[in-house]
């Protein structure tokens, strides 16, 4: 299996990456925290009261991916984000990025973590403004320069001067990505940077998102929407009730998973009796369709049979496997049953 | 292009590790003193304090002739102008000048946490005794501010409504005009000092939770506390411990000569209260879990 084509030439230097669609973590491959943007070992948050929140996370995300850091709510991913970032001290184990001491890498980190938090009564331009008087190693001869550039890029040049406290929620939550801009960024990490949004603002930011990866930066980006991330990222990591399911590739994801046909036929019952004869598995008989999973059975050679079986067939699809039949398929449940 | 742009990282180079500038920790310092001095209630805090000088001196201007054989600070206001800022002092150290303090302090680390700006300060990043040290320094400014306002709005009041020649120091001897300027300005930066040392209490209390007003209140209160331990006369003992009582210390200035070893005294037990809560504070921020 080759690493995943979509991010192109200039991630062809990148090492091999981790890949799994077995359904078990994959481990950190020595040696990797150089090449990789985000590596955790064990990484584990058990809360005052017991509950644990990040269970034994093996983490690698390698640098120049699109990282999708999927899950349910509540499945613990603001607290792994948390804990990367230095907010919260891990129960166990240990987590790197950008292969450098944690303090020495979050100068070039740029996060959005639950939602923006701004000053209320400062306009967007003052609360950039603010947050970049933080950072030391910030130029303040550029400040001004830097502010009005990553509210431009994030659509809030006109609505600079306003009070954040007019702001919508939209405007709130791409001013929360224009700080995460503010400096050089070698890593982004985003938590649900598009929740709130309408779908105007969320194809905005999954465009922003693109462009910035486009640039050469990783970007890590938490989300509970599986169609999102399949939209955005070459890379995923998925989790559940505070463990990681699987992470990898998408194509390698989804390579675990086998691809199904649909055929489209008035002819039901002779159609799902060809196909189980061919050796095909799971197969499902509905109104006017029959959907089985083809496993190592070329669809060309399974439209042939149908029709040499005299099956009349007035449609035969192939369906690749989503991350939600992958997310089914390792955990034996819904996406969206755990809250 | 933009300078926000992100910089490519060429894939296996080790990161650029940026380095801090020069004055970076004045640039900060700066930008949150403005924070606290922009803001509308801060701004309304000081402007009742100076508010209360001019109250008093103008209900003393209107009481002139009706009252004169009085005792305490303020019978003596109609014939020294100056000791006008000397009685709003002991007027607002109960509850004025606290209050005004612990706002402030109360606010600096559960204001940020309970708006969610602590945790992008600490990703800046900002480290965290950075974070304490600066917030210390913004609130001993607003302090030293706060007891300023107070001295400066008396004195002009008086200027305007009594004669402020020479005036009389408790010991009886009396003293020149300017002299008395020096001294009250030494008695502002005195109690100036000693709320800020209440802002280090209040700095700490504010560490420990995510509600503001909380820490606000926690702080008014053990202010209030200090001051009724400090007033009953069986618990004489544990007085001089008591902050509040060193504060009262700052009419030392209006003795000849001055009681500087009463004002050294005093500046020991600021110090002992703002290095104790400094490292309380530290103890409880340094590895708190950020979850707000
Ligand atoms: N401060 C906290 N104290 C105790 N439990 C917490 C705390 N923060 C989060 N949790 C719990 O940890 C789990 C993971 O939460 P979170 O990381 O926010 O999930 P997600 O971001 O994926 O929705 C949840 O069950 C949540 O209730
Ligand atoms: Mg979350």
């Amino acid at each position: 299996m080759t690493t995943d084509t979509k991010a192109g030439a200039p991630f062809a230097a990148s090492p091999p990456l981790p890949e799994s669609g077995t359904g078990t973590p994959v481990p950190a491959p020595p040696g990797g925290a150089r090449d990789a943007a985000i590596v955790t070992r064990g990484l584990t948050k058990r809360f005052r009261g017991g509950q644990v929140a990040v269970d034994s996370l093996d983490l690698v995300v390698p640098r120049g991916s699109v990282f999708g850091f999927l899950g349910p709510n509540g499945s613990g991913k603001t607290t792994t984000i948390r804990m990367l970032l230095g907010l919260v001290t891990p129960t166990s184990g240990t987590r790197e990025l950008l292969g450098v001491p944690l303090a020495e890498a979050l100068p070039s980190v740029g996060a959005l973590v639950e939602g923006p938090a701004f000053y209320p009564y400062l306009s967007g331009r003052d609360n950039l403004l603010r947050y970049d008087a933080a950072d030391r190693t910030a130029d303040p001869r550029t400040a001004r320069e830097r502010v009005a550039a990553a509210l431009d890029r994030v659509g809030l040049a006109a609505a600079a001067g306003k009070r954040y406290r007019a702001y919508s929620l939209g405007m709130r939550q791409r001013l929360a990505i224009a700080a995460a801009l503010l400096g050089p960024r070698e890593l982004l990490i985003l938590d649900e940077p598009t929740n709130g949004l309408d779908p105007q603002g969320t194809r905005e930011v999954r465009a922003l998102i693109k462009e910035i990866a486009a640039e050469g930066v990783t970007v890590f980006v938490s989300s509970h929407l599986l169609a999102e991330v399949e939209q955005m990222c070459t890379h995923a990591a998925i989790m559940r009730a505070g463990r990681l399911v699987a992470q990898g590739s998408l194509a390698g994801l989804r390579a675990g998973e086998v691809p199904r046909v649909r055929v489209e036929t008035p002819d039901v019952a002779r159609a799902a009796r060809v196909l189980r004869e061919l050796g095909l598995m799971d197969v499902h008989a509905g109104e006017g369709e029959v959907t089985a999973s083809l496993e190592d059975v070329a669809a060309e050679h399974a439209n042939a049979e149908l029709v040499r079986a005299g099956v009349a067939v007035r449609g035969l699809a192939v369906v690749r496997p989503s991350l939600e039949d992958v997310f089914v398929e390792l955990t034996g449940e819904g996406f969206d049953v755990d809250g | 292009m933009s300078t926000a742009e992100a910089r490519v990282a060429p894939p296996g180079a080790g990161a650029v590790v940026p380095v801090a500038r020069p004055f970076a920790a004045l640039r900060w310092f700066r930008s949150e003193l403005g924070l606290v001095f922009r803001r509308p209630r801060n701004l309304v805090m000081l402007g009742v304090l100076a508010l209360v000088p001019v109250v008093v001196g103008v209900a003393l201007r209107i009481a002139q002739g009706e009252v004169s054989a009085e005792g305490g600070a303020f019978a003596q206001v109609t014939g020294n102008g100056l000791m006008l800022a000397f009685g709003a002092f002991a007027v607002m150290l109960p509850l004025f000048l606290p209050l005004a303090a612990a706002v402030v302090a109360g606010d600096s680390i559960a204001g940020e946490a309970s708006r969610g700006t602590l945790r992008y300060l600490l990703v800046t990043p900002v480290s965290r005794t950075r974070l304490l040290v600066t917030k210390f320094a913004v609130i001993a400014v607003y302090c030293l501010a706060a007891t300023a306002t107070v001295a400066a709005s008396a004195s002009i009041a008086a200027t305007v409504l009594f004669s402020p020649d020479g005036m009389t120091t408790l010991s009886g001897t009396v003293i020149s005009g300017w002299e008395m300027i020096g001294r009250l300005a030494l008695a502002a930066l005195y109690l100036g000092l000693g709320l800020s040392a209440l802002g280090a209490v209040g700095l700490a209390l504010s560490t420990m939770t995510e509600a503001p007003i909380a820490a606000i209140a926690a702080t008014v209160v053990l202010s209030v506390a200090a001051q009724i331990l400090g007033a009953i006369p069986q618990l004489d003992v544990i007085s001089p411990y008591l902050l509040t009582s060193a504060w009262s210390g700052f009419d030392a200035v209006l003795r000849d000569p001055m009681a500087v070893s009463d004002l050294r005294d005093g500046l020991l037990v600021f110090a002992a209260y703002i290095v104790i809560a400094g490292a309380v504070a530290w103890a409880r921020f340094a590895d708190r879990d950020i979850t707000s």
